[in-house]
């Protein structure tokens, strides 16, 4: 058995960004199937064009539009792509010079093996169907063996309708573990029990376990059973609706001292009103029913008054 | 300019580590480590710097996480860096060098195996014009190793030379988690991956984590019979468009080699993650043709996100504290096909 616990995690996120005015007009173009170039300070032309000349540092205001056919100056196979790749099945990625451009772009290159690429090898823009303005408009480059060979032209109206922001979905899978320490208070929620560990150096006993003290940094080796008992030391009152909620607002998110812890952790407050909630109150851990046990936190449903008389303020006045 | 020198080192590295993304159990036995090396505590640090990345860890604030395994009570001069721990051990020299504080420890930790990745280092890339595409680092070593083989600079022979003596030497690398060469004939015989790499050509996915003690003057003189003194520290920094750059060149590479001063090295450990890269490296940096590269195996034998350029300065300070050498350089790479470099020379004095 592996020592830990894991699994899939998902972290995702659209970035939305503006494009300013030299990728604007880079991406603008795309739209329009047109490939926009920069001409630098030094006279060439390249593509994407630089936000900001290589030599000058100005920004750049050169433009000019460069053909979709063009040349491979290197390439490189992909036998297994990656999630997000311009192509899902093996193809090659290129570094293409455009006829009409100085400097080669880095785009795939739609193949069906090694053999069929070549530097040197003709090839041309395969447009996609649908263009927003984004690098992707550019599906991929095609093998075009007989493509005449075309040159820069001056850059005509953009229109009126420019491209001012992209939109990149990010999207990364993990297989995540939980520590050792993490994991195995996992295992001990799955038998109804709550676990922590204690710092042999300065006693503080840590829930969930963590891999040190991290206080002083030592390993926190010796397992304690906890009580599923404890005092309210501060808390909430959620108000706001947010994506992903479970429960009606408003109710209460608290810190939860366990009793013999000496750190609190986060969990609800059920079964009273919120406005009732208060610093000190004693409460107990609500478990769901045992058929719907796992690994997880969340088989504590929540914790609930026990109705016993409020701690002492002294009593948790070091876990705040 | 106060003289500082390497006085500590460990280093873990492991295919898949069964453990957390933040490593906090991983770094604790590697700072035991470099307690007992100096003999100091905690509390004789006076600067800690790591390296890592949220984008590995899968999880925000990973680093914050990670600082568990120091214990922050009193609190701690810390800070951080989302690049190659060489790059934090920069920033703890340069602490050092402001008379703040006389000693740092520099950590870096990553588990690559969480995610995939190759895929995730393309968010390190231009996010308007190359992220979308998902270029993920093999292609784009791929993209270079092949510039180089086209312009005739070196070929598939050249590339399974550097892997068999890469190979070969980490036999006796103890962390390295690929080892054995055969010879370079059986490794030109096996098959392509990323044409033109082979999976020799390509470091492996590494988990691991690194730690590394740095003092100044006396306190170094102190805690090691012969510490490894750092003679030149500096890193350059080239354009992330794989467009506008001569893929065959490193121009930071040289550039930090020629401010950190490489004359009279002995023994150079190179962080190349590909084998092609190591041969720009070396013709980057000028070093002489008898000057031993990687004897530990390098980068092709274990790299370890975000220690793999660390381990390269920690194997290269053993040579100095072993007394196998007088002049060292370790040199880090980071960023898309040896993009950004870092090189440092250290010497050991009698």
């Amino acid at each position: 058995m592996s020592r830990t616990l894991s699994a899939p995690v998902t972290v995702a996120f659209d970035y939305t960004r503006s494009t300013g005015p030299v990728l604007g007009r880079f991406l603008t173009g795309l739209r329009d199937q047109r490939v926009v170039g920069g001409r630098t300070s030094e006279g060439r032309v390249v593509v994407p064009p630089p936000e900001f000349d290589p030599v000058t540092h100005q920004q750049l205001d050169d433009f000019v539009e460069v053909a979709d056919t063009g040349t491979v100056t290197s390439w490189t196979w992909v036998p297994e792509p990656v999630a997000g790749q311009p192509l899902d099945r093996p193809f090659a990625f290129a570094l293409v010079t455009l006829d009409g451009a100085d400097a080669p772009i880095v785009h795939a290159l739609d193949v069906a093996s090694p053999d069929q690429v070549r530097t040197g090898m003709r090839v041309r823009v395969r447009w996609a169907a649908e263009r927003v303005g984004a690098i992707t408009d550019i599906a991929c480059f095609e093998p075009a063996e007989d493509a005449p060979t075309g040159s820069a032209t001056e850059l005509g109206d953009l229109g009126d309708n420019p491209v001012t922001g992209v939109i990149t979905p990010v999207e990364l899978d993990y297989q995540y573990a939980a520590s050792p320490e993490e994991s195995a208070f996992y295992r001990a929620i799955a038998e109804g029990r709550i676990i922590g560990q204690r710092c042999p150096a300065c006693g503080k006993v840590y829930v969930p376990p963590r891999s040190a003290c991290p206080a002083d940094g030592t390993p926190t080796t010796d397992e304690v059973e906890l009580s599923q008992t404890g005092t309210v030391t501060t808390f909430c009152i959620v108000n706001v609706p947010f994506l992903g909620q479970r429960i009606t607002p408003p109710y209460v998110s608290a810190y939860v001292l366990l009793d013999g812890a000496d750190i609190a952790f986060l969990h609800l407050i059920l079964d009273i009103p919120a406005e009732e909630v208060r610093m000190g109150m004693r409460v107990k851990a609500v478990w769901k029913p045992r058929e719907e046990w796992g690994t997880t936190i969340e088989n504590i449903s929540h914790f609930s008054p026990t109705g016993d008389p409020d701690a002492d303020y002294d009593t948790y006045k070091h876990h705040l | 300019m106060r003289d500082v020198a390497v006085v500590g080192f460990a280093q873990r590295q492991m295919e898949e580590f069964d453990g957390s993304p933040t490593c906090v159990e991983l770094l604790v036995p590697l700072f035991a480590e470099c307690y007992e090396q100096t003999g100091w505590t905690r509390r004789d640090i006076g600067f800690w710097c790591s390296g890592s990345s949220d984008y590995l860890a899968g999880r925000s604030f990973s680093f914050v996480q990670a600082v568990d395994a120091i214990g922050v009570i009193p609190p701690v001069n810390e800070s951080h860096v989302e690049m190659d721990a060489a790059w934090a051990l920069y920033e703890a020299w340069l602490k050092i060098q402001t008379g703040e504080v006389d000693t740092a420890l520099v950590y870096g930790f990553g588990k690559s195996s969480a995610g995939v990745l190759r895929r995730t280092l393309a968010l390190q890339l231009d996010p308007y014009t190359m992220t979308p595409l998902w270029p993920d680092t093999v292609s784009l070593a791929g993209l270079q190793a092949r510039a180089g083989i086209d312009a005739g600079l070196w070929d598939e022979r050249a590339m399974a030379e550097v892997a068999h003596r890469s190979l070969t030497d980490a036999e006796k690398n103890e962390y390295a988690i690929r080892k054995g060469g055969s010879s370079v004939e059986e490794l030109l015989a096996r098959p392509m991956y990323a044409d033109p790499l082979r999976k020799h050509d390509c470091a492996p996915v590494t988990d691991g984590a690194a730690a590394m003690v740095l003092a100044a003057g006396d306190k170094a003189r102190e805690v090691c019979d012969r510490p490894a003194w750092i003679t030149g520290f500096s890193h350059y920094v080239d354009p992330i468009s794989m467009g506008t750059r001569d893929l065959t060149r490193s121009p930071s590479a040289a550039r930090a080699a020629q401010a950190a001063g490489v004359d009279g090295v002995e023994v150079a450990e190179l962080h190349a993650p590909f084998s092609h890269q190591e041969l720009v490296l070396r013709r980057e940096l000028g070093l002489a043709d008898d000057v031993a590269v990687n004897p530990s195996g390098g980068a092709l034998a274990g790299n370890p996100m975000f220690t793999g350029g660390l381990i390269r300065l920690g194997e290269a300070a053993r040579k100095v504290w072993e007394g196998e050498a007088t002049k060292v350089l370790g040199h880090a790479t980071s960023g898309p096909a040896l993009q950004q470099n870092i090189v440092c020379t250290m010497e050991g004095r009698n």
